[in-house]
């Protein structure tokens, strides 16, 4: 029994090993300061980089979070603390369906929402695309942390004369921290490297922008760009672009978990 | 200082289901008053009725008069005005997890908006002092997690949780129920000095319990308030045949 459970752990990890192998084994030969450095070359131009890219995926991965995280948690509060009823149900519902929904049907309603309003690209509008992918995935799994804090913590809290939104959030929601963040991250994980929602949102960006009312670069569509494409030298690049994708993301759940593990208390 | 408690014509639902059935009853400030009775007797439900309580349950309610000093509980008070007033120890010892052990105890004048660090600091070296955990906890108080505490330790924590934002009632629903004989002597010896400071209500399963450090004590029986007398009383000489078999052990 112990040998079918180790043997099933490695077959699940054996996939995550083997992209992580490959992509470094492919990219880690293009990563230079000049790919993290500079923009893109024109075709045919050796040289160039990724840089706006970089910047850019987290510009508008910022904007997603800022939109996207409180409004998830804030449903899953409301799920968790106000919705045993119908109205929890619907939302529960409809929760349920938008994260079924595909991601370029997402990437469609934000293009009617912002794109068409502002008559641009934008990387408004790429953030406001992942936001709303977001946010079911961190209102059910923000629901589900707070619920698993025990009623006899939050009667303590009433018993000690402390109003109940207070309540909600400076004990439930802080007894449920990490549960909290681990679907925060899971959400952020997901949408990081979601391209269909960004091609006709954010839509991409040869040079600098630092406006968020501009097209926008971001890794996965530099990537996608460049994997299409019939140069091997831009084929060298959308591998790096991936390494460098994945490593952000690694990088920023790790930083995210090692910073809420110094801000709450440990020995819980 | 601890005030008295006045009750009058007290019922409670939980939605269609009556938990209690005119209960009146007036408890002495500055005693410990413990109730009594079989499981689902309602005297839990009274003492949640007492800090209000009973209504954060969906679908329930009360009807009747509640006098808590001068203040009346049902009328014109709110609920969290009135249970910085009365606190309340749990049958589970439940410190706040993620809390350290300073924190738990400050956790009450905190959230209440209180910051005055120094006086923070003081309110709970004094409610450890007063809950007898200060010589326990004193050199890990923001060390150790609330959580990491022993079972009689956390439910002391819990008490002195409740004596930081200086109530004047502290009602107790079993608060040993979960503890060993050695814990449980504790917090009795902890009830003898508390009820110097605080009334007192406290609900027990263990009629010994209600015999070592009550003066006074109700006996409830099917959500109707059966008998209140000195402790002696009710244990030496009830009035009701029901109360005599309760706590002669031949119920039922």
């Amino acid at each position: 029994m112990t040998g079918v459970a180790v043997l099933t752990v490695l077959l699940v990890l054996l996939p995550l090993f083997a992209i992580f192998a490959y992509l470094i084994y492919k990219g880690i030969g293009s990563i230079n300061i000049a790919f993290l450095t500079q923009t893109p070359k024109p075709v045919g131009e050796p040289g160039g980089g990724m840089a706006n890219a970089i910047a850019g995926s987290m510009v508008i991965l910022a904007i997603a979070s800022l939109l996207g995280v409180p409004l998830g948690i804030g449903a899953g509060i409301f799920l968790s603390e106000y919705g045993r009823n119908r109205y929890g149900d619907i939302v529960r519902f409809v929760s349920d369906v938008l994260n079924g929904v595909p991601s370029i049907v997402i990437g469609i309603v934000a293009y009617g929402l912002v794109v068409m309003r502002q008559q641009h690209f934008s990387a408004l509008a790429g953030g406001v695309a992942l936001a709303i992918m977001m946010v079911p995935t961190i209102a059910r799994t923000t629901e589900q942390m707070l619920l698993l804090v025990p009623q006899a913590i939050r009667e303590a809290a009433y018993g000690l004369g402390v109003s109940r939104w207070r309540t909600t959030l400076s004990i439930t929601l802080r007894t449920a921290t990490s549960g909290v963040i681990t679907g925060v991250m899971l959400a952020f994980a997901r949408v990081a490297g979601e391209t269909a929602p960004l091609l006709f949102t954010a839509f991409g960006n040869q040079f600098w922008n630092w406006k968020a009312d501009q097209p926008t670069a971001a890794l996965s569509l530099q990537i996608f760009t460049y994997a299409i494409s019939p140069f091997d030298e831009w084929h060298r690049q959308a591998w790096a672009g991936a390494l460098v994708l994945i490593i952000l993301i690694v990088g920023a759940v790790a930083a995210v978990r090692i910073a809420v593990r110094h801000g709450t208390f440990a020995g819980a | 200082m601890g005030v008295g408690i006045k009750v009058e014509h007290l019922n409670a639902f939980y939605d269609k289901t009556q938990a209690l059935f005119d209960v009146n009853i007036t408890v002495r400030a500055n005693h410990a008053t413990a109730l009594i009775g079989p499981s689902g007797c309602g005297k839990s439900t009274f003492i949640r009725c007492l800090n209000r309580m009973h209504e954060t349950i969906p679908e329930a309610r009360v009807d009747g008069k509640v006098h808590i000093g001068d203040l009346s509980v049902y009328n014109g008070t709110s609920a969290t005005q009135l249970r910085r007033r009365v606190g309340m120890v749990f049958q589970k010892p439940n410190p706040f997890p993620t809390m350290s052990i300073y924190d738990n105890v400050a956790a009450g004048l905190k959230l209440n908006g209180f910051r005055n660090r120094k006086l923070l600091e003081e309110a709970v070296h004094k409610s450890l002092e007063s809950a007898a955990l200060w010589d326990e906890v004193k050199d890990s108080l923001h060390k150790k997690s609330g959580a990491s505490l022993s079972g009689g330790q956390q439910q002391r924590l819990c008490i002195a949780r409740a004596l930081a934002v200086q109530p004047e009632v502290l009602l107790m629903d079993e608060p040993c129920s979960a503890l060993d004989p050695i814990s449980t002597g504790k917090i009795e010896e902890l009830i003898f000095q508390l009820k110097e400071q605080y009334t007192i209500v406290i609900v027990t399963h263990n009629m010994q319990q209600a015999a070592r450090v009550a003066e006074f004590t109700g006996f409830f029986l099917l959500g109707k308030m059966i008998e209140f007398d000195k402790t002696e009383k009710i244990f030496t000489n009830p009035f009701d045949k029901r109360t005599e078999d309760y706590v002669t052990g031949r119920f039922g």
